[in-house]
Protein backbone atom coordinates (compact mmCIF):
# COMPACT_ATOMS: atom_id res chain seq x y z
CA UNK A 1 0.00 0.00 0.00
CA UNK A 2 1.69 3.23 -0.77
CA UNK A 3 0.05 6.29 0.83
CA UNK A 4 0.66 10.24 -0.18
CA UNK A 5 2.55 12.62 1.94
CA UNK A 6 -0.51 14.21 2.93
CA UNK A 7 -2.17 11.40 3.82
CA UNK A 8 0.19 10.23 6.10
CA UNK A 9 0.75 13.62 7.28
CA UNK A 10 -3.53 13.76 8.29
CA UNK A 11 -3.40 10.51 9.77
CA UNK A 12 -0.20 11.10 11.77
CA UNK A 13 -1.88 14.85 12.70
CA UNK A 14 -5.22 12.80 13.89
CA UNK A 15 -3.95 10.65 15.76
CA UNK A 16 -1.58 12.86 17.83
CA UNK A 17 -4.82 15.02 18.58
CA UNK A 18 -6.39 11.52 19.56
CA UNK A 19 -3.55 11.17 22.42
CA UNK A 20 -2.89 14.39 23.39
CA UNK A 21 -7.35 14.28 24.00
CA UNK A 22 -7.22 11.51 25.96
CA UNK A 23 -4.34 12.69 28.40
CA UNK A 24 -6.35 15.86 29.12
CA UNK A 25 -9.46 13.85 29.73
CA UNK A 26 -7.50 11.62 31.88
CA UNK A 27 -6.14 14.57 34.00
CA UNK A 28 -9.50 16.01 34.69
CA UNK A 29 -11.44 12.52 35.14
CA UNK A 30 -9.25 9.96 35.87
CA UNK A 31 -7.84 8.73 39.57
CA UNK A 32 -6.51 11.54 41.79
CA UNK A 33 -3.85 9.89 44.17
CA UNK A 34 -5.02 11.11 47.49
CA UNK A 35 -1.81 10.57 48.97
CA UNK A 36 1.50 11.00 45.88
CA UNK A 37 4.53 9.20 47.47
CA UNK A 38 8.26 11.21 47.18
CA UNK A 39 9.61 9.14 44.33
CA UNK A 40 11.93 6.06 45.93
CA UNK A 41 15.69 6.07 45.73
CA UNK A 42 16.49 3.23 44.12
CA UNK A 43 19.44 1.20 43.06
CA UNK A 44 20.81 -1.92 41.42
CA UNK A 45 23.23 -2.60 44.36
CA UNK A 46 23.25 -0.28 47.45
CA UNK A 47 26.74 -0.06 49.54
CA UNK A 48 27.66 2.89 51.69
CA UNK A 49 31.35 4.28 52.09
CA UNK A 50 32.65 5.52 55.40
CA UNK A 51 35.44 8.11 55.49
CA UNK A 52 37.42 6.74 58.73
CA UNK A 53 39.73 9.97 58.87
CA UNK A 54 36.54 12.55 57.94
CA UNK A 55 34.67 10.43 61.21
CA UNK A 56 37.44 10.57 63.41
CA UNK A 57 37.59 14.47 63.17
CA UNK A 58 35.36 15.13 65.98
CA UNK A 59 36.55 13.14 68.55
CA UNK A 60 33.21 11.08 70.34
CA UNK A 61 30.51 12.03 67.63
CA UNK A 62 27.77 9.24 67.86
CA UNK A 63 25.31 11.77 65.86
CA UNK A 64 24.97 8.75 63.46
CA UNK A 65 24.00 6.49 65.94
CA UNK A 66 21.89 8.60 67.83
CA UNK A 67 19.85 8.84 64.71
CA UNK A 68 20.23 5.53 63.65
CA UNK A 69 18.56 4.49 66.98
CA UNK A 70 16.14 7.25 67.70
CA UNK A 71 14.84 6.60 63.83
CA UNK A 72 14.38 2.78 64.64
CA UNK A 73 13.43 2.95 67.91
CA UNK A 74 16.50 0.72 69.09
CA UNK A 75 16.33 0.34 72.73
CA UNK A 76 19.13 1.28 75.36
CA UNK A 77 19.93 -1.32 77.63
CA UNK A 78 22.56 -0.36 81.05
CA UNK A 79 23.36 -3.90 80.81
CA UNK A 80 25.90 -4.90 78.03
CA UNK A 81 24.37 -8.88 77.93
CA UNK A 82 21.13 -7.12 76.92
CA UNK A 83 22.63 -4.89 74.06
CA UNK A 84 20.56 -4.00 70.91
CA UNK A 85 22.90 -2.30 68.19
CA UNK A 86 22.46 -1.20 64.52
CA UNK A 87 25.61 1.60 64.43
CA UNK A 88 28.06 0.69 67.12
CA UNK A 89 31.87 1.88 67.61
CA UNK A 90 34.74 -0.48 68.45
CA UNK A 91 38.15 0.13 68.34
CA UNK A 92 40.51 -0.36 64.61
CA UNK A 93 41.08 -3.91 65.61
CA UNK A 94 38.36 -5.11 66.41
CA UNK A 95 36.96 -4.16 63.59
CA UNK A 96 39.49 -5.17 61.30
CA UNK A 97 40.71 -7.67 62.56
CA UNK A 98 42.92 -8.69 59.38
CA UNK A 99 44.36 -5.59 59.48
CA UNK A 100 46.21 -5.98 62.90
CA UNK A 101 49.40 -4.37 62.66
CA UNK A 102 51.34 -3.49 66.00
CA UNK A 103 53.37 -0.23 64.14
CA UNK A 104 49.52 0.99 63.06
CA UNK A 105 49.25 4.62 62.04
CA UNK A 106 48.76 6.95 64.80
CA UNK A 107 45.34 7.74 63.03
CA UNK A 108 44.04 4.85 63.24
CA UNK A 109 45.27 2.89 66.19
CA UNK A 110 42.93 2.71 69.37
CA UNK A 111 40.60 4.97 67.88
CA UNK A 112 36.80 3.61 67.60
CA UNK A 113 35.26 2.43 63.92
CA UNK A 114 32.39 2.12 62.73
CA UNK A 115 30.40 -0.54 62.63
CA UNK A 116 26.96 -1.62 60.68
CA UNK A 117 25.65 -5.04 58.89
CA UNK A 118 27.81 -5.20 56.02
CA UNK A 119 24.52 -6.29 54.04
CA UNK A 120 26.93 -8.49 52.62
CA UNK A 121 26.53 -9.72 48.76
CA UNK A 122 26.88 -13.52 50.25
CA UNK A 123 25.28 -13.20 53.46
CA UNK A 124 25.24 -16.00 55.41
CA UNK A 125 23.23 -15.07 57.98
CA UNK A 126 20.45 -15.60 55.05
CA UNK A 127 21.70 -19.07 54.63
CA UNK A 128 20.82 -20.09 57.83
CA UNK A 129 17.62 -18.59 58.71
CA UNK A 130 14.99 -21.52 58.73
CA UNK A 131 12.21 -19.22 58.29
CA UNK A 132 13.13 -17.02 55.41
CA UNK A 133 12.66 -14.35 57.81
CA UNK A 134 16.04 -12.46 56.64
CA UNK A 135 16.70 -12.43 52.85
CA UNK A 136 19.15 -10.27 50.40
CA UNK A 137 16.42 -8.36 48.15
CA UNK A 138 16.84 -7.08 44.18
CA UNK A 139 19.23 -4.12 45.18
CA UNK A 140 21.35 -5.84 47.61
CA UNK A 141 19.58 -5.22 50.75
CA UNK A 142 19.94 -7.67 53.64
CA UNK A 143 16.25 -7.41 54.96
CA UNK A 144 13.98 -8.61 57.62
CA UNK A 145 10.81 -9.52 58.17
CA UNK A 146 10.31 -9.28 61.85
CA UNK A 147 7.15 -10.76 61.64
CA UNK A 148 8.47 -14.15 60.44
CA UNK A 149 11.45 -13.93 62.98
CA UNK A 150 11.29 -16.76 65.16
CA UNK A 151 14.20 -15.95 67.40
CA UNK A 152 16.33 -19.11 66.86
CA UNK A 153 19.40 -16.86 66.35
CA UNK A 154 20.87 -19.08 63.80
CA UNK A 155 21.80 -15.75 61.65
CA UNK A 156 23.20 -14.07 65.32
CA UNK A 157 25.75 -17.28 64.65
CA UNK A 158 26.35 -17.34 61.29
CA UNK A 159 27.10 -13.28 60.91
CA UNK A 160 31.00 -13.27 61.33
CA UNK A 161 30.30 -9.35 62.17
CA UNK A 162 28.32 -9.57 65.55
CA UNK A 163 25.29 -7.13 63.41
CA UNK A 164 22.41 -8.34 64.97
CA UNK A 165 20.93 -8.40 68.38
CA UNK A 166 18.78 -10.45 70.12
CA UNK A 167 15.21 -8.49 72.23
CA UNK A 168 16.33 -10.72 75.23
CA UNK A 169 13.51 -8.39 76.80
CA UNK A 170 10.32 -6.31 75.70
CA UNK A 171 12.11 -3.35 74.18
CA UNK A 172 9.59 -1.08 74.67
CA UNK A 173 10.42 -0.25 78.00
CA UNK A 174 14.18 0.80 77.19
CA UNK A 175 13.22 3.16 74.16
CA UNK A 176 13.29 6.69 75.27
CA UNK A 177 11.07 8.46 72.84
CA UNK A 178 8.66 6.29 70.60
CA UNK A 179 9.06 7.43 67.17
CA UNK A 180 5.78 6.27 66.16
CA UNK A 181 7.04 5.86 61.77
CA UNK A 182 9.04 3.04 62.92
CA UNK A 183 7.73 -0.09 64.93
CA UNK A 184 9.32 -1.53 67.80
CA UNK A 185 10.16 -4.98 68.27
CA UNK A 186 9.18 -7.43 70.42
CA UNK A 187 10.92 -10.04 72.84
CA UNK A 188 12.35 -13.13 71.21
CA UNK A 189 12.75 -11.30 67.82
CA UNK A 190 16.30 -10.34 65.93
CA UNK A 191 17.44 -7.53 64.93
CA UNK A 192 20.29 -5.31 62.61
CA UNK A 193 20.44 -2.04 60.85
CA UNK A 194 18.15 -2.23 57.77
CA UNK A 195 20.15 0.44 55.17
CA UNK A 196 17.04 2.51 55.89
CA UNK A 197 15.37 0.88 53.44
CA UNK A 198 11.65 2.72 54.85
CA UNK A 199 13.54 6.15 54.14
CA UNK A 200 14.85 5.50 50.90
CA UNK A 201 11.60 4.44 49.61
CA UNK A 202 10.67 8.09 50.84
CA UNK A 203 13.46 9.31 48.55
CA UNK A 204 15.41 10.08 51.29
CA UNK A 205 19.37 8.98 52.39
CA UNK A 206 20.18 6.66 55.40
CA UNK A 207 19.49 8.34 58.68
CA UNK A 208 23.10 7.81 59.99
CA UNK A 209 24.21 9.37 56.32
CA UNK A 210 21.97 12.41 56.72
CA UNK A 211 22.92 13.07 60.43
CA UNK A 212 26.88 12.87 59.79
CA UNK A 213 28.42 16.30 61.02
CA UNK A 214 31.03 16.07 58.94
CA UNK A 215 29.22 14.32 55.61
CA UNK A 216 32.30 11.15 56.22
CA UNK A 217 29.23 8.51 54.93
CA UNK A 218 28.36 8.53 51.88
CA UNK A 219 25.39 6.23 50.33
CA UNK A 220 25.04 5.29 46.78
CA UNK A 221 24.75 2.69 43.90
CA UNK A 222 27.94 0.12 43.15
CA UNK A 223 26.39 -0.50 40.14
CA UNK A 224 26.81 3.07 38.45
CA UNK A 225 30.22 3.87 37.85
CA UNK A 226 29.34 7.86 38.29
CA UNK A 227 27.70 7.17 41.33
CA UNK A 228 29.55 9.10 44.68
CA UNK A 229 30.78 5.61 46.43
CA UNK A 230 32.48 4.46 42.87
CA UNK A 231 33.86 7.35 42.37
CA UNK A 232 35.44 7.24 46.21
CA UNK A 233 36.24 3.74 45.82
CA UNK A 234 38.17 4.54 42.34
CA UNK A 235 40.43 7.31 44.11
CA UNK A 236 41.24 5.89 47.31
CA UNK A 237 42.48 3.45 49.16
CA UNK A 238 38.80 1.66 50.56
CA UNK A 239 39.42 -1.46 53.24
CA UNK A 240 36.26 -4.09 54.18
CA UNK A 241 35.70 -5.76 56.88
CA UNK A 242 37.32 -9.47 57.17
CA UNK A 243 37.27 -9.61 53.45
CA UNK A 244 39.19 -13.02 53.48
CA UNK A 245 35.69 -14.97 54.38
CA UNK A 246 33.99 -14.02 51.26
CA UNK A 247 31.20 -12.49 52.31
CA UNK A 248 31.67 -9.38 50.46
CA UNK A 249 30.50 -6.74 52.54
CA UNK A 250 29.42 -3.87 50.79
CA UNK A 251 30.10 -1.24 53.05
CA UNK A 252 33.88 0.18 52.84
CA UNK A 253 35.81 2.17 54.82
CA UNK A 254 38.74 4.49 53.10
CA UNK A 255 41.57 5.27 54.86
CA UNK B 1 -48.29 -37.72 94.86
CA UNK B 2 -47.94 -36.31 98.20
CA UNK B 3 -44.90 -33.86 97.67
CA UNK B 4 -46.59 -32.64 94.61
CA UNK B 5 -46.11 -28.97 96.25
CA UNK B 6 -42.48 -29.51 97.26
CA UNK B 7 -41.50 -30.72 93.93
CA UNK B 8 -42.51 -28.15 91.81
CA UNK B 9 -41.36 -25.63 94.37
CA UNK B 10 -38.18 -27.26 94.47
CA UNK B 11 -37.88 -27.79 90.41
CA UNK B 12 -38.39 -23.59 90.07
CA UNK B 13 -35.38 -22.87 92.54
CA UNK B 14 -33.66 -25.39 90.73
CA UNK B 15 -34.84 -23.40 86.84
CA UNK B 16 -34.24 -20.35 88.73
CA UNK B 17 -30.61 -21.44 89.98
CA UNK B 18 -29.30 -22.75 87.03
CA UNK B 19 -30.49 -20.14 84.60
CA UNK B 20 -28.80 -17.24 86.91
CA UNK B 21 -26.20 -16.13 84.80
CA UNK B 22 -28.70 -15.33 81.57
CA UNK B 23 -31.14 -13.81 83.84
CA UNK B 24 -29.11 -12.08 85.73
CA UNK B 25 -26.91 -10.40 82.37
CA UNK B 26 -31.06 -9.68 81.16
CA UNK B 27 -31.86 -7.91 84.23
CA UNK B 28 -28.39 -5.88 84.20
CA UNK B 29 -28.73 -5.26 81.04
CA UNK B 30 -25.46 -6.47 79.64
CA UNK B 31 -26.24 -9.18 76.74
CA UNK B 32 -28.81 -6.95 74.96
CA UNK B 33 -26.04 -4.08 74.85
CA UNK B 34 -25.45 -3.41 71.36
CA UNK B 35 -21.64 -3.03 70.23
CA UNK B 36 -20.93 0.65 70.55
CA UNK B 37 -17.65 1.21 67.74
CA UNK B 38 -15.72 4.39 67.81
CA UNK B 39 -16.35 5.05 64.52
CA UNK B 40 -13.82 7.55 62.24
CA UNK B 41 -14.49 11.06 63.28
CA UNK B 42 -13.11 12.47 59.27
CA UNK B 43 -12.93 9.40 57.15
CA UNK B 44 -16.34 8.16 55.90
CA UNK B 45 -14.61 5.63 53.50
CA UNK B 46 -11.83 2.44 55.01
CA UNK B 47 -10.16 1.37 52.42
CA UNK B 48 -12.08 -1.64 51.24
CA UNK B 49 -16.04 -2.02 51.42
CA UNK B 50 -16.66 -2.03 55.28
CA UNK B 51 -18.67 -6.10 54.26
CA UNK B 52 -15.26 -6.77 53.34
CA UNK B 53 -13.22 -5.27 56.28
CA UNK B 54 -16.01 -6.74 58.97
CA UNK B 55 -15.01 -10.20 57.86
CA UNK B 56 -11.46 -10.45 55.95
CA UNK B 57 -9.66 -6.91 57.84
CA UNK B 58 -7.12 -9.28 58.61
CA UNK B 59 -6.30 -10.74 55.25
CA UNK B 60 -5.78 -7.13 54.27
CA UNK B 61 -3.37 -6.94 56.75
CA UNK B 62 -1.31 -9.71 55.68
CA UNK B 63 -1.56 -8.34 52.19
CA UNK B 64 -0.39 -5.22 53.65
CA UNK B 65 2.26 -6.87 55.78
CA UNK B 66 3.66 -8.87 52.70
CA UNK B 67 3.50 -6.28 49.98
CA UNK B 68 5.11 -3.76 52.67
CA UNK B 69 8.45 -5.88 54.16
CA UNK B 70 8.76 -8.57 51.33
CA UNK B 71 7.83 -7.21 48.34
CA UNK B 72 8.67 -3.35 48.63
CA UNK B 73 5.18 -2.40 47.61
CA UNK B 74 4.50 0.91 49.78
CA UNK B 75 1.22 1.97 48.58
CA UNK B 76 -2.36 0.59 48.23
CA UNK B 77 -4.70 1.37 45.13
CA UNK B 78 -7.93 1.38 46.97
CA UNK B 79 -11.24 -0.10 45.29
CA UNK B 80 -12.23 3.71 44.62
CA UNK B 81 -9.74 4.68 43.01
CA UNK B 82 -7.42 6.32 46.12
CA UNK B 83 -4.40 5.26 47.12
CA UNK B 84 -3.31 4.81 50.39
CA UNK B 85 0.44 4.47 51.92
CA UNK B 86 0.80 0.93 53.62
CA UNK B 87 1.19 1.46 56.69
CA UNK B 88 -0.98 0.04 59.96
CA UNK B 89 0.02 2.91 62.38
CA UNK B 90 0.14 5.58 59.52
CA UNK B 91 -3.13 4.84 57.80
CA UNK B 92 -5.19 2.71 60.11
CA UNK B 93 -4.62 4.08 63.13
CA UNK B 94 -3.52 7.78 62.67
CA UNK B 95 -6.07 8.76 60.13
CA UNK B 96 -8.90 6.50 61.06
CA UNK B 97 -9.50 4.27 64.16
CA UNK B 98 -7.48 6.75 66.33
CA UNK B 99 -8.14 4.33 69.33
CA UNK B 100 -7.66 0.53 68.80
CA UNK B 101 -8.89 0.35 72.83
CA UNK B 102 -12.52 1.88 71.17
CA UNK B 103 -12.57 0.06 68.48
CA UNK B 104 -10.22 -3.18 67.75
CA UNK B 105 -10.07 -4.28 71.12
CA UNK B 106 -13.98 -3.59 72.26
CA UNK B 107 -15.50 -5.24 68.95
CA UNK B 108 -12.88 -8.52 69.48
CA UNK B 109 -13.85 -8.42 72.95
CA UNK B 110 -17.37 -8.38 71.88
CA UNK B 111 -16.70 -11.17 69.33
CA UNK B 112 -14.52 -13.00 72.17
CA UNK B 113 -11.93 -13.31 69.57
CA UNK B 114 -8.13 -12.52 71.03
CA UNK B 115 -6.58 -9.32 69.55
CA UNK B 116 -3.71 -10.32 67.35
CA UNK B 117 -0.47 -8.73 68.59
CA UNK B 118 -0.12 -5.98 66.02
CA UNK B 119 0.34 -3.25 68.84
CA UNK B 120 3.45 -5.04 70.39
CA UNK B 121 5.66 -3.47 67.36
CA UNK B 122 3.44 -1.40 65.69
CA UNK B 123 2.95 1.47 67.16
CA UNK B 124 -0.88 2.57 68.89
CA UNK B 125 -0.35 6.80 68.34
CA UNK B 126 -2.44 7.28 71.38
CA UNK B 127 0.65 5.28 73.67
CA UNK B 128 2.78 8.73 72.08
CA UNK B 129 -0.07 10.93 73.22
CA UNK B 130 -0.58 9.87 76.90
CA UNK B 131 3.61 9.11 77.36
CA UNK B 132 3.51 12.65 76.03
CA UNK B 133 1.60 14.79 78.23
Amino acid sequence: MIISRKRFLQVTGVSLLVAAGEKLMGAFSGVVPSEAPAPALTARRWAMVVDLPKCYRKEGCIKCIEACHAAHNVPKFIDHALEVKWIWKDSFENVFPSQENHYLAATFKDKPALAFCNHCDNPPCVRVCPTQATWKREDGIVMMDWHRCIGCRYCMAACPYGSRSFNWTNPRSNIAKLDPDFPTRTKGVVEKCTFCEERLGKGKLPACVEACPEKAMAFGDLDDSHSQVRELLGSRYSIRRKPELGTQPEIFYLV
Amino acid sequence: MRDQGLIFVGLLVFLGLITFPVSYNLIAGKTSKPLELQLPAVEKQCVAPIDYMKTSHMKLLFQWRDDRVRRDIRTYAAYDGKSYAISFTGTCLTKCHTSKADFCDRCHNYMGIQTPNCTDCHIDPKLIQRSGE
